[in-house]
């Protein structure tokens, strides 16, 4: 095991260390670096323009989590209530897109959003006469593009804890009495949560760093933090400063997956209240 | 609800979701034998978008240096995520370090590690291309390979390893005749699964690949045809790469089960 310790140690958490120093020092007037200790590379994370950039970006990233947690809870629980011998198929199916490669699954939304692409055509096929609508280059569609490529993952961590819950409280719930919403919400929600935390941590912390994304679906000008850590290091050349990016980056996944632990946590406590009820 | 009506909605939900995993992805394969090329009209069954793919010098040294890189990073990632697995497993009491150590490439930002190893390389003077890919894809590889062959050792009788040992094997023999035997579906699955990722894997590579067009591979090639435009050689290309991660994947998934699911 000693060859991959080695491996790891040298090209991971060497280099990793490497930027963390890297965010503490200042930029040299040519773009190269200049050894001064300094902080302002964090100070300028929370200067109003790159704090706004964090804040949309955390915006996206969150619309994008709730809508696939919604859809991917929503196919996880239909996958449950299939016959047994056919989950295993759906399920496949459901996961399937997720093998093909992230960029092509990317362009497939520039095909049917650009203003000639399949949308618009079929708005006119069913009569629209006006200017094509733009969709291609929005908000919109870069939450379109998050949603569709990590769905799969948020439909694979919701089934885990639905297929194993057991029918019968379902069933005690309802025969005490209980309206399927109510029996959804106080049994069923509560002893889903840790799939539901995982599918969306998941789909939070890919989005909130995405750089493809952004760039191929929001256009140009387009900016989330993974395009801003993008530009620090190949265009603006000031390699501090995209350091201090990425370890506010690594923070906020890192906070994001503590709150997970949390969360998982309460859920554990609250599924045994249940069964105690039970 | 009535339990028909509740059978029909789960339907529903289901036909729905499929429509939107797979109609985007449908799109692009029907177009890549449309003639005409364009999404705006039918024009008829053509293979001429492959065909011009097949004349195309610079996708085809992307897709060579893709193979190169896959192969290579996945030989080395699945001899040291493999032993790596062995290692760790036969311990069975190690610290939260090194388990933090081997999960931490699988979750890292791609961005984060990209950048790491690009002020890295250039830290060290080491001249970037293909060779530095691939030394970057194996770090996130073996970590593959190696959760996918401990998820398998879990349950492997580690006494059967000391009984041959006790008869007299050799470390050698027994690795040879009873750890391999066991492992090696998972060990194929790891590689398998290792390969696809390096296939598809663009942000890393195109952060360590350094300049000029010499080492750039079929992702880079991709992203820099879509960022040019819509061209209908790409919904080609895009249906080939497809076509060959799901096989391979599928292949993996039947060769080993459930672990990757896991």
């Amino acid at each position: 095991m000693a060859p991959a310790l080695v491996w790891l140690t040298a090209l991971m958490v060497v280099p990793c260390a490497l930027v963390l120093a890297l965010a503490f020092f200042r930029r040299g007037i040519y773009g190269g670096i200049d050894y001064t200790f300094t902080l302002e590379n964090f100070g300028l994370v929370f200067d109003p323009l790159y704090a706004g950039i964090f804040l949309k970006s955390a915006r996206i990233a969150g619309t994008a989590t709730l809508i696939a947690v919604v859809i991917g809870y929503a196919a996880a629980y239909a996958t449950a209530a299939a016959p047994r011998r056919w989950q295993p198929i759906f399920l496949f199916f459901a996961v399937l897109p997720f093998w093909s490669n992230y960029l092509i699954r990317t362009y497939a939304w520039i095909v049917l959003l650009n203003r000639e692409g399949l949308v618009t055509q079929l708005l006119r096929w069913f009569g629209y006469t006006g200017e094509p609508p733009s969709m291609l280059y929005t908000e919109g569609a870069v939450i379109a593009g998050l949603v569709y490529n990590y769905l799969p993952f948020v439909i694979l961590a919701c089934y885990a804890p639905l297929s194993r819950l057991n029918p019968e409280l379902a069933e005690a719930s309802r025969d005490l009495g209980a309206s399927a919403m109510t029996t959804f919400r106080r049994v069923i929600l509560p002893l889903t949560v840790p799939g539901i935390a995982a599918g969306a941590v998941f789909v939070f912390v890919l989005s909130i760093g995405n750089f493809v994304t952004p760039a191929l679906l929001g256009g140009g000008r387009f900016q989330m933090i993974g395009n801003l850590v993008y530009d620090q290091f190949l265009t603006a050349n000031d390699w501090p400063f995209g350091a201090a990016l990425a370890m506010a980056l690594i923070a906020i996944m890192l906070l994001v997956l503590m709150a997970q632990a949390l969360a998982a946590d309460r859920a554990a406590g609250r599924a045994a209240e249940v069964k105690a009820d039970g | 609800m009535t339990s028909l009506a509740r059978t029909f909605s789960m339907r529903t939900i289901l036909m729905l979701v499929y429509a939107f995993l797979y109609i985007p992805i449908a799109v692009l394969v029907v177009l890549s034998f449309n003639e005409g090329g364009l999404p705006t009209a039918w024009s008829g069954f053509s293979l001429k978008w492959y065909i011009s793919l097949a004349g195309n010098a610079a996708i085809l040294s992307a897709a060579l240096n893709t193979l190169i890189v896959a192969l290579v990073s996945t030989a080395i990632a699945t001899l040291l995520g493999t032993l790596l697995a062995i290692g760790v497993e036969m311990r069975r009491h190690y610290g939260k370090g090194l388990e933090a150590l081997i999960f931490a490439p699988m979750i890292i930002p791609d961005i984060v590690l990209a950048i790491a190893l690009l002020s890295f390389f250039s830290m060290i003077n080491l001249t970037m291309g293909l060779h530095t890919i691939i030394l970057a894809h194996v770090v996130f590889n073996l970590a593959f390979v190696c959760s996918v062959v401990r998820a398998r050792l879990k349950s492997f009788d580690w006494s059967i390893v000391e009984a041959s040992a006790d008869l007299g094997a050799s470390a050698i023999t027994t690795f040879r005749r009873i750890t391999l035997p066991v492992i090696l579906p998972a060990v194929i699955a790891g590689a398998l699964l290792a390969f696809t990722l390096s296939v598809d894997e663009f942000i890393i590579a195109f952060f360590t690949a350094g300049a000029g067009r010499a080492s750039t591979t079929l992702p880079m090639q991709i992203y820099a045809m879509i960022r040019f435009g819509i061209t209908p050689e790409i919904n080609a290309l895009a249906t080939i790469v497809m076509a060959v991660s799901i096989a391979a994947l599928t292949l993996s998934q039947r060769l080993n089960r459930g672990v990757i699911g896991q």
